[in-house]
């Protein structure tokens, strides 16, 4: 099987690599780029933990090859924060204690954002829909609803 | 989970991967938005040694009037086809039903005619655009032709595209106004139906479409043949699963599934007639 070269450019810097064409754009970030921020659960597209951003949209990692991101603009959770200041959604989840073990968070932050960039005024319930691809096995996901709505005021 | 190696190529254009598809032969598969596919591949249920990724052929996404249909690329996006206004106007169902697919990064993804193509009978699509009467456009080497929705589905994943077709555009008929319901019963937040309803109603015509009620995606005629001959949404709901072959699984036997079927083609023809 033959090698591909990517160029990806991950939270603003042009990423050029030779990649397996079966890595997964999540392997990519975690393996090739150790940016170990965005997190592998379920594996299988169901629970949102790999969620990044490709070309400004939320998207999980997990089932997106590298090769199909050739090109394009990835986001992840370390790309959030700028000069050492908290992005206001990873503050909406501090303030609003929208996290327990962590785990799922970097997803959680990462769907949230991109929810308020479609719809920057949701409601409780748009909120609770749009987070639908995202699970959290701890916090009942009262407090993660209550810091995108609380993100969405500032 | 990795999927099996495979070699790559990408496609500019519908006439280069139908010409890639035929050099690789049954070895190759097309990837379009690839959420039906990757995760079959990283669970090794399929193993395609050649992917040719269609997923950048941009005149294949688009969302356009076609009089009395509307014609949509085979590649534009479920997000895309749930936001379109024209979609919303003319085919309400459609963009009602592509805005349950799975979830919003699973709709950033996934591609209408990707997820046809896949010919899952669990997957919301297939059935919509069943119910709705919808036509397909496939491309190969000799040219196009047109496939009827009901003549589509052939089996569990199996269509009548022929290995060396692309599906290339999808015609949905405007409905003109005729109301419509869609539910979908399932135990969590994202997860596939375990059954499924697309149905629409006008003044002297109905469709109704199961998800999930066997190996293709089932089109309830005789709900609307009752219909058609007088009897009342409570009476045509009950022939729902006339044409249905249910099969058992975790979440369901048949038995449920035919009852979940009946109560819920109830719920969206009353939707429908409301």
């Amino acid at each position: 099987m033959v090698d591909i070269k990517v160029s990806i450019t991950v939270n603003g810097t042009k990423e050029e690599k030779d990649v397996e064409p079966r890595t997964l754009l999540v392997h990519f970030l975690r393996d090739q780029l150790q940016l170990t921020g965005t997190n592998i659960g379920c594996d299988t597209s169901s629970c949102g933990a790999c969620t990044v951003h490709l070309d400004g949209e939320a998207i999980k990692s997990c089932t997106v090859l590298a090769a199909q991101a050739d090109g394009g603009s990835v986001t992840t959770i370390e790309g959030l924060s700028k000069d050492g200041v908290m992005h206001p959604m990873q503050q909406a989840f501090m303030e609003n204690h929208g996290l327990q073990c962590g785990y799922c968070t970097p997803g959680m932050v990462m769907a949230s954002i991109g929810l308020l960039n479609e719809n920057p005024n949701p409601t409780e319930e748009e909120v609770r829909l749009g987070l639908e691809g995202n699970l959290c096995r701890c916090t009942g996901y009262h407090n993660i609803v209550k810091s995108v709505l609380a993100a969405a005021k500032k | 989970m990795i999927p099996a190696a495979f070699d790559y190529k990408r496609a500019s254009s519908a006439a280069e991967a139908i010409s890639l598809v035929g050099q690789y032969g049954d070895e190759a598969k097309f990837l379009a938005g690839g959420h039906s596919l990757i995760p079959l591949m990283k669970l090794r249920l399929a193993q395609p040694a050649m992917l040719i990724d269609i997923g950048r052929i941009k005149d294949l996404s688009y969302i356009k009037d076609g009089g009395d249909f509307i014609a949509i690329g085979a590649l534009t996006r479920h997000m895309d086809v749930e936001k379109s206004a024209l979609v919303i106007k003319e085919v309400p169902l459609l963009a009602h039903a592509a805005g349950y697919v799975g979830d919003a990064q699973v709709r950033h993804r996934g591609t209408i005619g990707g997820s046809l193509a896949h010919a899952d009978s669990a997957s919301d699509l297939p059935a919509t655009t069943l119910a709705l009467g919808a036509t397909y456009v496939a491309q190969g080497p000799k040219g196009e032709r047109l496939i009827a929705a009901a003549d589509f589905y052939k089996g569990f994943l199996e269509s009548a595209l022929n290995p060396d077709e692309m599906l290339t555009e999808i015609r949905v008929p405007k409905m003109n106004g005729a109301k419509w319901g869609f539910e979908k019963f399932n135990r969590r937040a994202q997860d596939w139906a375990i059954v499924g309803v697309a149905a629409w109603r006008s003044k002297d015509a109905s469709g109704v479409a199961l998800v999930n009620m066997g190996s293709t995606p089932i089109l309830a005629t005789s709900v609307s043949d009752a219909l058609k001959s007088g009897a009342s949404v409570a009476d045509a709901a009950e022939k729902a699963a006339a044409e249905a072959e249910p099969q058992d699984d975790l979440n369901a036997s048949s038995e449920y599934r035919v009852h979940l079927a009946k109560v819920l083609v109830r719920r969206a023809l009353e939707k429908a007639t409301a």
